[in-house]
């Protein structure tokens, strides 16, 4: 089993320059923008049918296709990367970031020259304190070995590359919140179109990418379409970095082949649960997607079977709710995460979210009624997507409304007995 | 194109949204964040409908309406029922904070969240929790905070911010805590805050000078009016109850101020109800007063009728108050009550915008001009509306630009700002000192008048080479004409805009030059020349000699009777020009509302009647003569038009005491016959005859609570309503119930839109003319050239600073410089005090600083002494004296005179 992204990776280390091209790092480099035309890079990448590990599993070549790239495009051009990971549960970038920084470095600079971009900046979770000086260092290294700044590898293309820590809202994950915050303003989402890919930083054409996806490049180019292809066990292309957090014998995080299922990635990899508690549920992606429960344990951990299953693999890091957690509790501690990271700028977010968790509570203290079920239900169908501003308050709703739908029970025993179960 | 709006067709204009379309075919349509001049940002989702792929299509799609654009053929549904469960939900989001106090509320009747509520139809609250709650701040004298109101609509940072370029309001913290307010408590910085409270679609934001003498909206009687306070004419509504002025309120015309005023022009009218105001008939030195009219005229008879009588006009009275008194004392004995200096600017910008080479800019013209040159007036202080009107060129300008790369339609504002981004279009202002419009400018220039003149001059030669005997320009001033020229010529819309405020003839000639040089086929230039009053444009094209002349008029002992209209002449001219002119006179008759230093040397002092409570005609800068009608009914008082009293006077005068009523269209008819300039004057209005069915426009709204026993203390009886027979509008709720003609919008209101959006509902479309056209009409014709091109040659030479004579030029002030608006406590308070401001480099010359004394003296005149003020970003040889506001004097502008440190 190949572990591109993570082969080199040792806990507690982070690899130097050096370090990283004797593992062959940097040659991707060397071969594209010598080699090859932005457009090959963006055919192999289109090929190899890698999809965006940030979340929502767009077609990265596709995405990129749409950046102007004949004379007339308007420079600078931005690429980011997105390592503002804080989708709740989640922490496989993080891994990526501390353990091969230039293995980034190297992906963003293959995606910088795809689209023929200029300045290139690192958006970066604040609290990834390691990460930042570690990233910091990195990309000083990387200047001084002439893979960014001016004349890259004597080709005559320039790249700059920053890293931007943020200040830890979690709107900033969104990727056009997060072109706002850059430019120093309110992290609020923009309204699409016009896509970042014509306007974006600065009103320029740009392009977002999350870690990991930018993490795949270099073995891309260097091995080719056909290869990824042949990483997974699905449909989908490549490896994914899941992760496993809750009641399990071994929480982690490892690099798999794309489509493992989930029973395989929670009992042989996280070694299954923890003596005397069974599994409940599964958010399969992070806090913003549907729970499903252990029907679907021999699902493919893809982007196509587990939104099949009612749910979306997001970013591939598994929440595992065990029998003796409170589901509606467990919502509540959501939708607190929600209310608060909601930017403020939409009606249905800003008070609608606050509104589901005032309930949630009341539930859980003992206060509820059947009217609230209605509420709930009735803000699952209206924050639903296109009737928000972003995807901020639907995501939220996915863990809400999959919980109406799979422990219906466990919410009406909330109201009957007036109290929770689970404490009581 | 034709569209499907709940299966019936409509004709739409392309490159709208969906919202604008939905409003201007007249159908309801709930919104918040969106505003016809600030565009969409899809921020509340109030606006929610079902759009349909086909005819076929029955699930469709919720969108928001103001975020998709028509296309031809498309099909939406408002009707539907998701569509309006879902825009009832978001009213109960909205809901759950807001607090349940519309009794007590100042916005309440008045409010579009309480209208946007009934149209939804939500009424019954499930929220079962606490509201959130906020501290108020304290916003300065003119706006009042109440924050536990707001909804989040994002309005007024929007407006504050973004439209106004104000940067002390903004949107702090984050989700269900957002707060709209300033860092901290302290004054609006912006002299623009006062349509907060019109932007804010509920009560946040209100007028704090309304809330000393709160009623409630609907209890208002309401007339169409014109602002007085500069000479741009914006219209307003002017608002009473009880006798008193209430508030103003915006009047959208469309080819002036569109949906906002400056803070000047809301909140100067407290002038109207003040203390100081003329109410009675006082005859000076004489025993007893002349307690009836009777005894009024028996006194006024012997002066009226005195052989030598001379009238002195004033470019704050309208213009049949101005003509009354041409026609009392002869049009050889009518005289301008400004200077000569000021009378001679003034004819020379109605020369230039008369010559046929240049269009008279609007306002509106002005927004929509891509490339704005400023020449010698400082637009931002002098005429507030039209600085905010450049700031719109400007930032459009350089939106549409950005926009050709990306496709977005340009109601998309939050997309063409992030791509536009901080680009402006080109905008050069060249001035005596700085003002905040430069920080949008291209080119920030600041010189001595001649100087300003100098380089608008090179800008000509660069755009007409060879026609101007351009020598000795520096290489400074070439290469500057060469960059504005070339960015003017680029521009498809040039304005030019200058004005009188610099006193400076040369400033105005060489700005002419420029504009009719930039002439194409199909196009003349826009130009907008400011002047100082709100009818200073009508008094000037009376024609008549300037004050000065008046004084030579009359002999010593000539026995010279004079009667002044409406001016306080000790502000426009200096003291002993004035003195010498009353001291010839044996006998002064005053009309004025307000005691100044010209009402206590009258003889006889006639109370008229402020704007509030009479008809009238003004002439804006622009040339559109608008038309203003009374809001306080005046029948138990003495208080009269001047062109009344005018009347009356001449009635004396010629023997017929008991001469017909005058109606005022009758003044007009007979002005437009005798005067071919102000051709059209009569259909600014209709006559006071006119009827709709048989109906009069009422100045109440219906839902007016009838009357009161507030005034029992009078008279227990109900007074009968006061009767205007000198116009189509009546002072009572009972008339014509539907939309009136434009220029005769006492107030904005539609069945389910008791606000200010109600607006949108006696317009074409939004943003568009008011149904029939804008009101106004434009005296200044855009004529075909009748004469050879009109070009000025003369350039004058370099302004040589010299030590002990410097250039005297008026310092005005957005709030300040008003002369009756200075009657406002609020914006009292928030003008300058009176200074003598210099250069840091002049300070430095007469050794003095800030808090020192300056002497001013000129040729034998002494001006007293002032502090001196040092500001940066003026230019050298410069002594500006505030000037404008309450308690100024007129001083020889535009001379040069002499500077001393008082020891």
């Amino acid at each position: 089993m190949e572990q591109p992204l993570t082969k080199h990776i040792v806990p507690g280390k982070s690899l130097s320059l050096k370090e990283y091209e004797q593992t062959g790092g940097y040659a991707a480099v060397r071969k594209a923008v010598k080699n090859a035309s932005p457009q090959d890079v963006q055919q192999i990448v289109k090929d190899s049918g890698l999809k965006g590990r940030g979340g929502a599993g767009f077609s990265t070549g596709m995405k990129w296709s749409f950046v102007p790239m004949d004379d007339s495009a308007r420079h600078p051009k931005y690429l980011i990367c997105n390592a503002d990971e804080m989708e709740p549960g989640t922490f496989k970038d993080r891994l990526l970031l501390e353990g091969n920084p230039h293995q980034l470095i190297e992906g963003m600079i293959l995606a910088a020259y795809a689209i023929k971009a200029d300045i290139s900046y690192v958006f970066l979770r604040w609290a990834y304190r390691k990460a930042a000086t570690l990233m910091q260092k990195s990309i000083e290294e990387a200047y001084a070995a002439g893979y960014l700044g001016k004349n890259i590898l004597g080709t005559g293309w320039n790249l700059e590359m920053h890293l931007h820590t943020g200040v830890g809202r979690y709107i900033c994950g969104e990727e056009t919140a997060l072109l706002n915050a850059l430019e120093g303003k309110r992290a609020t989402p923009r309204s699409k179109p016009p896509f970042p890919q014509v306007s974006g930083l600065y009103g320029k054409p740009t392009i977002v990418n999350n870690v990991e996806t930018l993490c795949c490049l270099p073995h891309i180019i260097n091995n080719g379409a056909v290869w990824f292809k042949g990483l997974s066990v699905s449909e989908d292309s490549g490896t994914k970095l899941y992760g496993v957090s809750g009641k399990v014998k071994r929480p982690g995080v490892w690099e798999l082949p794309l489509g493992t299922t989930m029973r395989e990635i929670i009992e042989d990899h996280a070694g299954g649960m923890v003596d005397g508690y069974k599994l409940k549920g599964v958010l399969p992606g992070g806090a913003s997607t549907d729970f499903l429960t252990e029907e679907h344990l021999d699902i493919k951990m893809d982007y196509i079977s587990v939104a099949a299953a009612g749910s979306r693999l997001g970013t591939g890091t598994m929440i595992v709710m065990d029998d003796a957690t409170c589901p509606v509790g467990f919502v509540h501690n959501l939708q607190h995460f929600f209310a608060q990271e909601s930017c403020g700028w939409c009606t249905p977010c800003r008070e609608g979210l606050p509104w589901v968790e005032r309930i949630l509570l009341g539930l859980e203290k003992g206060s509820g009624s059947n009217e609230d079920i209605d509420l709930l239900l009735m803000h699952t169908q209206y924050l639903g997507p296109g009737n928000t501003y972003c995807a901020l308050a639907p995501g939220a709703m996915e863990p809400l409304q999959s919980a109406l739908k799979y422990f219906k029970e466990d919410f009406i025993k909330h109201i009957e007995k007036h109290e929770c179960p689970y404490t009581g | 194109m034709v569209i499907h709006i709940d299966n019936k067709e409509y004709n739409i204009k392309s490159g709208k949204n969906l919202l604008e379309a939905c409003l201007s075919v007249g159908l309801d349509l709930p919104y918040f964040c969106w505003h016809p001049a600030m565009g969409s940002v899809g921020a509340c989702r109030q606006c929610a409908v079902k759009v349909y792929k086909d005819e076929n299509d029955t699930k469709g799609r919720l969108v928001m309406s103001c975020m998709e654009g028509v296309k031809d053929g498309l099909y939406l549904s408002i009707e539907d029922k998701t569509a309006k469960e879902f825009r009832e939900q978001v009213i109960e989001w909205l809901m759950t904070n807001h607090p349940h106090d519309c009794p007590v509320c100042d916005e309440g009747g008045a409010c579009h969240l309480q209208d946007m509520t009934v149209m939804t139809g939500h009424d019954y609250r499930r929220f079962k929790y606490k509201k959130r709650t906020y501290t108020n701040q304290y916003l300065g004298p003119l706006i009042h905070h109440e924050m536990n109101r707001c909804i989040q609509c994002y309005r007024c940072v929007r407006y504050y911010r973004d439209y106004a370029g104000g940067d002390d309001l903004n949107v702090f913290a984050a989700h269900n805590h957002v707060y709209f307010g300033r860092e901290k408590d302290g004054v609006l910085q912006s002299p623009f805050s006062g349509n907060l409270s019109e932007v804010c679609p509920t009560g946040v934001f209100t007028d704090k000078t309304l809330k000393e003498h709160y009623t409630r909206k609907w209890d208002l009687t309401m007339s169409p009016s014109v602002c007085n306070h500069c000479s741009v004419g914006c219209n307003t509504i002017a608002a009473e109850r009880y006798g008193e002025l209430r508030c103003i309120l915006n009047r959208y015309n469309g080819d002036v101020n569109g949906y906002f005023l400056c803070d000047r022009g809301r909140f100067g009218y407290e002038f109207v109800n003040s203390e100081n105001r003329i109410k009675r008939v006082i005859i000076r030195n004489r025993a007893g007063e002349a307690s009836t009219e009777e005894e009024l005229m028996q006194h006024l008879q012997p002066l009226v009728s005195m052989s030598k009588i001379i009238g002195i006009g004033s470019p704050r009275a309208s213009l049949e108050s101005n003509f009354a008194l041409m026609q009392l004392v002869g049009k050889q004995n009518f005289y301008q009550g400004i200077s000569e200096d000021e009378a001679h600017l003034n004819r020379v910008c109605i020369d230039v915008l008369q010559s046929g080479s240049v269009h008279s800019a609007s306002l509106k013209e002005i927004e929509q001009a891509d490339a704005v040159l400023v020449v010698g007036e400082d637009i931002w202080n002098t005429a507030p509306m039209m600085a905010l009107a450049v700031r719109q060129a400007v930032v459009k300008t350089a939106g549409a630009e950005a926009s050709q790369h990306v496709q977005i339609p340009v109601w998309l504002d939050s997309a063409i700002k992030e791509l536009a981004q901080e680009d402006k279009g080109f905008l050069a202002v060249l001035n005596v000192s700085a003002s905040p419009l430069d920080e949008l400018a291209t080119h920030a220039w600041h010189a001595t008048p001649d100087d300003l003149s100098r380089a608008a001059f090179a800008i000509a030669a660069y755009l007409q080479p060879g026609k101007l005997q351009a020598d000795n320009f520096s290489e400074e001033l070439t290469n500057q004409a060469k960059a504005i020229g070339e960015a003017l010529k680029q521009a498809k819309n040039p304005v030019i805009i200058t004005g009188v405020s610099s006193y400076n003839d040369n400033v105005i000639k060489a700005a002419f030059d420029i504009a009719a040089s930039l002439n194409t086929a199909g196009r003349k230039t826009g130009m907008a020349c400011v002047m100082t009053e709100c009818n200073s444009m009508g008094l000037a094209l009376m024609d008549a000699p300037a004050f000065n002349h008046a004084m030579d008029s009359v002999r010593p002992n000539g026995h010279a009777t004079a009667v002044i209209l409406e001016n306080d002449l000790y502000r426009h001219l200096t003291p002993n020009l004035v003195d010498n002119f009353l001291n010839k006179c044996d006998h002064i008759i005053v009309l004025d509302s307000l005691h100044n230093s010209t009402t206590e040397k009258a003889s006889v002092l006639l109370p008229a009647a402020t704007f509030a409570e009479g008809d009238g005609t003004l002439v804006n800068n622009e040339g559109r003569a608008q038309r203003f009608f009374q809001v306080i009914p005046n029948a138990d008082t003495q208080v009269k038009e001047s062109w009344q009293w005018l009347w009356k006077m001449q009635m004396l005068r010629s023997q017929k005491v008991n001469g017909h009523v005058l109606h005022p269209d009758e003044l007009l008819q007979k002005m437009e016959t005798d005067m071919p300039q102000f051709k059209g004057i009569t259909s600014v209005s209709p006559g006071h005859d006119y009827t709709i069915h048989g109906e009069r426009i009422p100045r109440e709204p219906h839902r007016y609570s009838g009357r009161t026993a507030i005034q029992a203390n009078k008279n227990v009886s109900e007074p009968k309503p006061f009767y205007d027979g000198d116009s189509p509008l009546s002072f009572t709720m009972e008339g014509f119930k539907g939309v009136p003609p434009s220029w005769a919008v006492p107030f904005f209101w539609a069945p389910g839109w008791n606000s200010v959006q109600s607006v949108a509902k006696y317009q074409d479309e939004p943003n568009g003319s008011l149904k029939g056209g804008n009101p106004g009409v434009r005296l200044l014709q855009d004529k075909k050239k009748e004469n050879a091109d009109l070009f000025f040659k003369d350039v004058p030479e370099q302004f040589v600073i010299t030590k002990d004579k410097w250039l005297l030029l008026p310092k005005f002030h957005v709030l300040g410089s008003g002369e009756l608006s200075g009657y406002t406590k609020a914006l009292e308070v928030l003008s300058p005090e009176l200074f003598a401001i210099i250069s840091p480099k002049s300070a430095e010359a007469l050794n003095v600083k800030e808090g020192d004394m300056l002497q001013l003296t000129d040729a034998g005149i002494a001006y007293g002494s002032l502090p001196v003020k040092v500001l940066d970003n003026m230019c050298d040889g410069v002594v500006f004296v505030n000037a404008g506001s309450r308690g100024t004097v007129g001083m020889n502008w535009g001379t040069r005179i002499n500077l001393a440190k008082v020891n």
